[in-house]
């Protein structure tokens, strides 16, 4: 099934003349002309990115992919979204499958290198944990010697555990599956004792769980994972497009620029909010696009505090502090260079 | 007459034509375009690969393999840990498949063999069992039948949790983390048994041949069979006592999490073997019957004449026959299992192609990785019908 798909990707990377060329060289290009953004997204991941009860995708990394196509089409509805596995996304974007990846992706050195990917920011700072039953009266991740654990193929999750245990000289038994669903219907039967996943992806896992009050995230954060959009190497114009994009989502916010009040602002006469909505200067223009790209970015989507709050507050199912995702100015790691 | 007039005009005239018009010359030359055009064809694909890989930026080669893996795999045949190479992981995968193919079909053929005989039974009630297990059984996607067999059995309280393991026999437990079966420690002096073994295993082929000239020269029948296994169980044993018991078994101990010692059978390799087997099982039933079908009913009439018993007949008379028409589809039965078995990870059995999946994952290079993976398969296809080639053209029908 899956590896059928991988295969048939693969040997796009080894077939595709043509197809490749076009991916490759201008994306921007090919996204207005195709008249759609291709977004890869995670299949099954509430909060980041899940088809909601009407079918269509909700989620944070789906709200990223959303402003992207209004900074290009000045509309959210165009984007196709794919859901990809781990295991496919990566040879998915190299084929050109989809023109970015917003689906919970970890920033790493060989990413970037051997990978032939560039990684556009760190939309949501992220470390790798564990998610036990209460039952097992488990305290701290170093107790967990011997025990089988749950997790999902094809990410750095696997690494980050078998380096964990190996430090701290225990062993531990995995138990790898494919999806997602997989993992935690495993981890619901009893099949292992915990579930190991970046923080956020536990809290998203644990939604799913049938009694998700049994289950208790452990303190401990064994890894780094800064999670962000990725694009293709070589194409620096479309990688400013995406990079930019996620600074004007964290701009707005630092601003006080909000989908309620972002059409006042414009005439705001603060000359950074001015060069931010296009009111003074081509910035948009600079980078291919409309120059009121981030004024109907705001206005559509929303700046990142609304696109935080609407996916993981408190009248969200899934539930994350803003933690590290904090603006710099209050103590976070969200920092983004100015527009000028 | 006139056909030889013909013929020899025509060579007269071939001798006068151009070397070009010589039909074995245009043979040649009609192979060697073949020829060039596949060249072509190959060196388009891979020298576009190699153009299309350095473009993205994707690395390429096979360097990859030495370096450290620095991922656990849970069921492990050779030596590995998240230190060993790629190269490692690989064959810790590969060998896995091996393992679960191997087993696989020879559970499948006893299975199939059974199922397809009862089909063709004259009991009403084993008939019916026969013709249930095969229609239900190869009517559903086996992906749908493994996963049905490893979370319909986790999820259901068939089995308990792994506190609550259920005793078997020997100090081996039951639970839903899999079976946990002592494992066997050789003490020196285990290699007396090993040859005691082998010796009796040189013993019952022997008395096999004795017993088969004595029944083509005498007709006396001796259960050959029984007495074989007879000796080839009795000698070791025997050695085993008088060399004071070689062997010592390592418990499982329940520990905080699962069971410490002993070895596992996981849920995994036992959902994935099941399914595969009693899916080609079904399959192979059907070649069975057919099989069976096939040899003239005369046969099983003429074999009942000279007074020989159902099931004699059976053994004797018609399986033999049978054999000839069951090989080549019992052939492809085998191939589709080695295959199948890539389903493995949608059940967290972590066979050939989960592991490449990984390494895939880790390094990016998933042209060479799938390649690696197609070989292996094709690998061992070739090595299954290779063999079973050779069996059938050994059982072959030799004409006089």
């Amino acid at each position: 099934m899956k590896s059928i798909k991988i295969v048939g990707l693969a040997a796009l990377v080894a077939l595709g003349g043509a197809t490749g060329a076009l991916a490759q060289a201008k994306t921007l290009e090919a996204v207005k002309a195709r008249g759609t953004l291709l977004c890869g997204v995670g299949p099954a991941a509430p909060g980041f990115s899940n088809p909601d009860d009407k079918g269509n995708w909700v989620g944070f990394d789906v709200d990223y992919c959303r402003a992207l196509a209004v900074a290009i089409f000045n509309d959210p509805a165009k984007v196709t979204f794919k859901p990809l596995t781990s295991k496919e996304r990566f040879t998915a974007l190299q084929s050109g499958e989809v023109d970015l990846l917003s689906r919970t992706t970890t920033w790493t050195m060989s990413r970037d290198s051997s990978l032939g990917l560039t990684f556009a920011g760190t939309m949501f700072y992220d470390g790798q944990g564990f998610m036990v039953k209460k039952s097992l009266g488990v305290k701290a991740a170093k107790e967990l010697n011997g025990a089988s654990i749950c997790l999902q193929t094809g990410t750095t999750t696997e690494l980050n555990v078998s380096d964990f245990f190996r430090t701290n000289k225990i062993t531990y038994k995995p138990v790898l599956f494919e999806k997602s669903d997989e993992v935690t219907a495993a981890y619901d039967s009893g099949r292992c004792d915990a579930i190991t996943n970046d923080r956020s992806g536990l809290a998203s896992d644990q939604v799913k769980l049938k009694a998700p009050a049994d289950s208790v995230l452990l303190p401990d954060i064994i890894s780094k994972e800064p999670l962000g959009p990725v694009v293709r190497q070589g194409d620096s114009q479309f990688f400013t497009v995406t990079k930019w994009v996620y600074f004007a989502l964290l701009n707005a916010e630092e601003l006080g620029v909000t989908s309620a009040n972002a059409d006042e602002m414009a005439k705001s006469t603060n000359p950074e909010i001015k060069r931010l909505l296009g009111t003074e200067g081509d910035f948009g223009k600079g980078i291919g696009i409309a120059n009121d790209w981030a004024l109907q970015i705001v206005k559509k989507v929303g700046n990142y505090a609304e696109i935080y709050d609407r996916n993981f507050g408190a009248k969200s199912p899934v539930q994350i502090a803003r933690g590290a995702n904090e603006l710099w100015t209050k103590g976070g790691l969200q920092y983004a260079p100015p527009i000028r | 007459m006139a056909v030889t007039t013909a013929g020899q005009t025509s060579s007269q005239e071939a001798a006068k034509a151009s070397f070009l018009y010589r039909p074995e010359v245009r043979a040649v030359i009609y192979q060697l375009i073949l020829l060039a055009g596949i060249v072509a064809f190959f060196w388009y694909i891979i020298s576009n690969t190699i153009i299309n890989l350095r473009r993205l930026g994707i690395a390429s080669g096979f360097e990859f393999m030495s370096r450290t893996a620095s991922f656990d795999i849970s069921q492990t045949l050779i030596p590995y840990s998240a230190g060993s190479t790629y190269f490692t992981a690989f064959m810790v995968g590969l060998w896995n498949t091996v393992l679960v193919s191997v087993i696989g079909i020879v559970l499948a053929t006893i299975l199939g063999f059974i199922m397809g005989i009862a089909r063709l039974s004259s009991n009403w009630l084993i008939a019916r069992i026969g013709t249930i297990f095969v229609e239900v059984l190869r009517n559903i996607p086996l992906l749908l039948l493994l996963l049905f067999m490893y979370f319909a059995v986790l999820k259901s309280d068939l089995l308990p949790q792994v506190r609550n393991a259920r005793e078997l026999w020997f100090g081996s437990y039951i639970s839903n983390r899999g079976i946990n079966l002592p494992a066997p420690i050789f003490e020196p002096g285990f290699g007396y048994v090993m040859l005691a073994a082998i010796l009796g295993l040189a013993l019952a082929v022997g008395i096999g041949i004795w017993a088969r000239r004595r029944r083509l020269l005498t007709g006396q029948p001796f259960p050959a069979f029984w007495v074989g296994v007879a000796v080839t169980v009795a000698i070791p044993l025997v050695v085993a006592v008088l060399m004071g018991r070689p062997m010592s078994f390592d418990y499982p101990v329940k520990g905080t999490f699962n069971f410490t010692g002993g070895f596992v059978l996981s849920p995994e390799f036992l959902a994935l073997l099941a399914g595969l087997s009693v899916y080609t099982a079904s399959f192979i039933a059907e070649a069975v019957r057919a099989g069976i079908l096939a040899v003239s009913k005369g046969q099983k009439e003429a074999a009942a004449a000279l007074g020989l018993a159902p099931n004699q007949a059976l053994r004797l008379v018609v399986l033999p026959q049978a054999a000839r028409v069951m090989i080549p589809p019992l052939t492809s039965n085998y191939l589709s299992l080695t295959k199948n078995s890539s389903l493995a990870l949608a059940i967290a059995y972590p066979d050939l192609v989960a592991v490449t999946g990984t390494m895939l994952n880790n390094t990016g290079q998933a042209v060479e990785i799938i390649l690696l993976t197609m070989a292996v398969y094709l690998t061992l296809s070739l090595l299954t019908s290779l063999l079973m080639n050779w069996f059938n053209a050994r059982i072959a029908l030799v004409e006089r």
